[in-house]
């Protein structure tokens, strides 16, 4: 039981950092903005494990929902964006 | 490629501060002085279960209300810069499949009763304004997604939120006259701690900021969805 | 496990400002910044953490006599509290500026951008 918490928050920290990876990387605009949703969801869960439910909840709501669903609102009206080639 | 490596330099500058800080980091063993304040003094003074609650609409409540000054200040300039020069075209259709529409005339009540809860049961439970206006933010967002031509009255979002506002100021003025201060919570009986109208003021002000960001989240959604495709 | 998520939050901010400084298209720089901004937030909740100790929040597990003994600090959760909101506030602005730079421009390539270049 001492150790589940624990391997859990490792898990959770990589999680993060992958998904933080694929955002800034993956050549597909979609998936950026989705990983970088589940960046936000997992600090939620992060912050619960960390004794703080009242910026779980607004990390839940606002960080993980809101902004994706304003990325995506504006990545419909910019075609051009959704691939964004090698960079350079 | 240059450009890379400076990048790439200064990143390293601020990750070596960065292992400072984290290497030279021992948590605390008792709490510093200002938490302890607020742990030994809020139950009793402001009668609020949530010292998170506390914090931010009573001991910091001033910073609350620049707080939401500052998401209208959001709001207002995202619908003046999307509104700018735009001539009302009429919009083709996308269908929307029936899942969605019948998911979105069941569940709207139910997401706006969640956010109703929530910010009602701020002082009590984990949650309060933020997280309850962001939650009827997205029961609009649903109804958005539902009838994407669905054509949002501004005028009445926009008189939601200017009458939370002024509620939520003169709530603040009464504290000046009645109780300690402005946005003092003690105008009205504190109540025993826990029950639902305890805290004096605080579940009436944490509603009106309820009201007050969903409104202002609305707002944003609102005028980004009646952007045109470019 | 404070160390663990004060570590990832200061790895997400460095990550967020590598993509700001290396991308080119306008949409992931706000991405990127928007990751930047969970760890900014990840590393003010951890600095709060306590080992052993509970939420701050008074109820029958908690009493409000021994609450000293029993809870973590409050005050990085009220900062973070208001971070957060404060956070989409600027990233819609950024995304609605995004918007009328694509429709004057048609491209979210930074380097179209010139204007401000000496």
């Amino acid at each position: 039981m001492s150790y589940l918490l624990p391997a859990l928050t490792g898990l959770l920290c990589f999680t993060m950092l992958v998904a933080a990876i694929v955002a800034i990387r993956d050549r597909s605009m979609p998936v950026a903005i989705l990983a970088a949703g589940l960046v936000s969801l997992v600090a939620s869960v992060l912050f619960l494990i960390l004794a703080s439910p009242d910026v779980a909840m607004t990390e839940a709501a606002i960080g993980s929902g809101l902004t994706t669903f304003l990325l995506f609102f504006v990545l419909a009206r910019v075609r051009a964006g959704e691939h964004d080639g090698e960079q350079s | 490629m240059i450009k890379r490596l400076i990048a790439l330099a200064l990143l390293a500058a601020v990750g070596s501060v960065f292992a400072t800080l984290l290497f030279g980091y021992t948590p605390d063993a008792v709490l510093n002085l200002t938490a302890r304040y607020y742990a030994e003094h809020t139950a009793a003074d402001l009668g609020a279960a949530n010292i998170v609650t506390a914090i931010v609409v009573t001991y910091r409540g001033l910073d609350t209300l620049g707080e939401v000054t500052v998401l209208f200040l959001a709001a207002s300039i995202v619908g003046l810069v999307l509104a700018q020069g735009t001539q009302k075209k009429p919009r083709t259709p996308v269908p929307v499949g029936e899942l969605l529409t019948t998911g979105a005339r069941f569940l709207l009540p139910m997401i706006l009763l969640l956010g109703v809860y929530v910010f009602v049961n701020g002082h009590l439970t984990p949650g309060g304004g933020f997280q309850g206006g962001a939650i009827i933010a997205s029961g609009i967002l649903l109804l958005l997604l539902a009838d994407p031509l669905k054509h949002f009255s501004h005028g009445l979002i926009s008189a939601i939120e200017s009458v939370a506002g002024v509620i939520y100021v003169s709530i603040g003025l009464a504290g000046v006259f009645l109780a300690g201060g402005f946005l003092d919570n003690r105008i009205l009986p504190l109540g025993t701690l826990g029950d639902l109208a305890s805290a004096g003021a605080i579940p009436l002000i944490y509603s009106l900021i309820g009201l007050k960001v969903g409104a202002e989240f609305a707002s944003i959604l609102a005028s980004l969805s009646e952007t045109e495709e470019l | 496990m404070a160390h663990f998520a004060m570590a990832t939050g200061f790895l997400l901010i460095l990550i967020g400002a590598w993509g700001a400084l290396t991308n080119r298209n306008l949409l992931r720089m706000i991405i990127a910044f928007t990751i930047a901004d969970s760890g900014v937030n990840l590393v003010i909740i951890a600095v709060g953490y306590m080992h052993g100790r509970t939420a701050p929040i008074l109820d029958s597990a908690v009493a409000a006599a021994d609450a000293v003994q029993r809870i973590i600090d409050p005050v990085p959760q009220a900062l973070v509290l208001t971070a957060i909101v404060i956070g989409v506030g600027v990233t819609a602005l950024m995304l609605a500026y995004v918007y009328r730079l694509y429709e004057k421009r048609r491209s979210l390539d930074i380097g179209d951008f010139t204007e401000l270049k000496g």
